[in-house]
């Protein structure tokens, strides 16, 4: 029996599963280095909050929506990671089933599942166990290289969190103001010796995985460079404009949740603009709020609101950012 | 290093899978009956001129061109016609068909069976596109479109450049591969002859960079011949598609709506202009053509040339028959073809291949929803965006939302259904969008 189907009758081997695999593999780096440097804790919160969020999909895909399984397709993993990198080593594990319902249930299943959320889920889990938990979620256990538990339980401050509240040279009057002399160096920035959310640590780490992902054409590299690229051009022009040394544009780029948001956040397919000419606005877009948010805020941090508001923009970019259609003049 | 020329917007690399590029074309030889559809062209039926019972040879006029677009259908054997009468195509449907039971091989006398290459042009560019037009010349890259509209230049336009289309960038075919390997000098007369009846002088020979042999023997040949000129292009497809091949060789784009001569260009498959010459300078008419067998369901994947008409059976047996495992059968190259049911229909000018693929290699994969990863439109060379289309579709979106997506302008390459991770058939949908705008 001979079978008979509309043109093309090749296809690519690339499906929606070869593509997430390739986002699991590209995460991995960060896990590796969050584990160096938190130990023992920041691997729990890498499992509980994928098994957390694996589960959230397959109990709403079996019981509630009654659809077929869609956790094979690596989706759910993506989020758990995505999410877990976003969390402080020390999070109680229950508080990261929180967000991982959230993420889950509420922003990806409720909207119809991967490809019709509107908000990156991790993000939307993340800023809801922010402004539930606000102490939970600042606090940060100083890095430890190479020690499975922390020794000492300290806690530090996250290098953005320094930068907002650096006092002025010379007077170091309250608890919580800090000197320039405790800004962690540039390079423990781009390795990722320094206190914060145990994946967005180390630019070097996430810098691997983006070189993975434009190798395996996964994503283009346009959200990530214009995004950074906007962040470091606003802060450099904030910092010459007034001197001040909360603008410092390397610190901006290297810290906080920059990185991981530009690399792996502001690239979900589902999530962003569709064509080349949206991803650049949308980009450029996160770059800037983010740089508001990061300065005139009452949060050190701004890319979760950042990606989050661009997100909600998506439709509209996808109306109005149309690429060139070819015979077009432009 | 010789620059490469190539189209900007979208574009794919499937694996070439160009199997028979080396094996030299055989002779199909003969069936015992051959079926010539009388529509083998875009236009209206040829009328036809024979009756049950005639006595027919190689050659000889079958159905006459009805009206301007339309072509004249030739007898590729010689023999009895046995029924005129609607048979089932390749693809099920009835078309009217000439059926001959062959009995020997007798050519009409006017037509020149030496292999001399002639390389005098002694016609007017009327006569050249009158022998054209007797000749039942359509063009042979796939669309069927008479070929004597497209070399003569309409009132009021003026051409500017002959473009030969040997780019084959259709995986497993290399029909037009090896016609350029073995028939070389008569490729670049036939270019030599659309030239003269079109009042120009320059002729470009575009062949695709993985056709090594058949660029190192034109890039020779074409040193003798003042005003052929052979250029490489790159590896991708759809490089054959005309209007990405005149953007490669032209740097120009073409408007929307507009014909390639309204900038100078005319865009000639070589299979065409081979057939051009054998017309204008052999009196043959077109009968007969180049072929690929291949796929990984037929034993000796090959180049045939193939009389019209033969059946597609009949080739399936020479190349080592139809086996339990072919899951499917195709016309043409995979990216364009059209699956078939019917192996006992005839092959026609426009067959430019026959692939038999296994069931483990080339079954499609269930659709899953959108992610949303915009390949589609990267890869789409005409600058659309597929996804659009596709939800405009589904949300029965009117002629006029579809017309300001551009649907009308897809060329339906498949780029967009072949890179989709989620496997959405969305050339089906562009198809679907072209038909309703046709329709207001």
């Amino acid at each position: 029996m001979l079978k008979i189907s509309t043109n093309p009758h090749i296809q690519t081997r690339r499906n929606t599963k070869s593509i997430m695999l390739d986002v699991v593999i590209a995460l991995i780096p960060a896990a590796l280095f969050a584990i160096i440097f938190f130990g023992l804790e920041a691997l729990r919160v890498i499992v509980v909050s994928v098994l957390g969020c694996v589960l959230f999909e397959f109990l709403a895909c079996r019981y509630w929506l009654k659809v077929k399984n869609s956790i094979n397709d690596f989706s759910a993993v993506i989020t758990g990671l995505l999410l877990a990198y976003n969390l402080p080593s020390s999070m109680p594990s229950w508080m990261i089933l929180v967000g991982c319902f959230m993420a889950i249930i509420v922003a990806k299943m409720c909207f119809g599942g991967l490809g019709k959320n509107i908000f990156n889920p991790a993000l939307v889990g993340r800023v809801f166990l922010f402004i539930s938990f606000p102490v939970q979620m600042t606090v940060w256990p100083t890095p430890h290289f190479l020690q499975l538990v922390s020794p000492d339980g300290q806690t530090g401050a996250t290098t953005l969190r320094m930068l907002k509240s650096i006092a002025p040279e010379g007077e170091l009057v309250a608890a919580d103001r800090y000197s320039i002399n405790e800004l962690p160096s540039y390079f423990d920035m781009f390795i990722g010796n320094i206190g914060g959310c145990i994946g967005e640590i180390s630019a070097f780490a996430l810098l691997l995985g983006l070189g993975y992902m434009l190798w395996r054409k996964v994503i283009s590299w346009h959200i990530p460079l214009y995004y950074i690229a906007t962040v470091a051009a606003l802060t450099s022009i904030l910092y010459y404009a007034t001197g001040d040394i909360k603008y410092l544009p390397l610190a901006h780029v290297l810290s906080g949740g920059l990185m991981l948001g530009a690399i792996f956040m502001a690239t979900d397919y589902t999530t962003s603009p569709m064509t080349i000419k949206g991803q650049i606005i949308f980009a450029i877009g996160c770059g800037a709020l983010t740089v508001i948010i990061r300065s005139f805020s009452a949060y050190p941090e701004g890319v979760s609101f950042a990606i989050l508001i661009m997100n909600a923009l998506v439709p509209l970019i996808d109306k109005f950012a149309v690429q060139r259609y070819y015979g077009e003049k432009r | 290093m010789v620059k490469k020329f190539s189209f900007s917007m979208g574009g794919i690399h499937p694996d070439k899978c160009k199997l028979t590029s080396n094996c030299p074309i055989e002779d199909a030889g003969l069936p015992d009956v051959v079926c010539i559809p009388v529509k083998q062209h875009i236009g209206s039926p040829a009328k036809i001129m024979v009756n049950k019972g005639d006595k027919v040879k190689v050659g000889t006029l079958l159905a006459d061109a009805d009206g301007i677009v339309s072509s004249d259908v030739h007898s590729s054997v010689s023999g009895e016609v046995l029924k005129i009468e609607d048979v089932a195509g390749s693809t099920g449907y009835e078309e009217k068909m000439i059926t001959i039971k062959v009995e020997g091989d007798e050519w009409e006398s006017s037509i020149d069976r030496t292999s001399k290459v002639i390389k005098e042009i002694n016609f007017t560019p009327e006569e050249i596109i009158e022998k054209i037009r007797q000749a039942g010349i359509v063009g042979m890259g796939g669309a069927g479109y008479p070929t004597p509209i497209k070399t003569s230049v309409p009132e009021g336009k003026k051409a500017n450049i002959l473009i030969v289309n040997g780019i084959e960038c259709e995986p497993f075919l290399t029909a037009d591969d090896r016609l350029m390997v073995e028939h070389a000098e008569e490729i670049i007369m036939g270019a030599r002859v659309i030239n003269r009846a079109l009042g120009i002088q320059n002729a470009i020979i575009a062949v695709d960079e993985n056709k090594p042999h058949a660029i190192e023997i034109l890039t020779r040949l074409s040193k003798l011949y003042i005003g052929v000129n052979i250029k490489v292009c790159k590896t991708k497809y759809p490089q054959g598609g005309e209007k990405q091949l005149i953007k490669a060789i032209t740097g120009q784009e073409l408007p929307s709506g507009k014909l390639p001569i309204d900038i100078g260009c005319i865009v000639q498959n070589v299979g065409t202009v081979f057939a051009v010459y054998e017309a204008v300078l052999k009196n043959k008419p077109l009968f007969e053509r180049i072929l690929t067998i291949s796929g990984d369901g037929i034993a000796h994947p090959c180049n045939y040339r193939v009389r019209v008409g033969t059946p597609i059976s009949y080739l399936i047996d020479k190349a080592g028959g139809l086996t339990d495992d072919v899951a499917k059968i195709i016309l043409g190259g995979p990216m364009m073809g059209n699956a078939i049911v019917n192996t006992s229909a005839p092959t026609t000018k426009l067959t430019s291949g026959i692939l038999l693929f296994r069931e483990e290699k080339f079954i499609k994969e269930e659709a899953s929803s959108c992610i949303r990863c915009g390949k589609c439109a990267t890869v789409c060379p005409a600058g659309l965006r597929p996804f659009a289309i596709k939800e405009a579709v589904v949300y029965n979106g009117t002629s006029d939302e579809l017309r300001k997506l551009h649907a009308g302008d897809c060329i339906e390459c498949g780029c967009c259904a072949y890179t989709c991770p989620a496997n959405i058939p969305l050339l089906d949908y562009c198809k679907i969008a072209k038909q309703e705008i046709r329709k207001k």
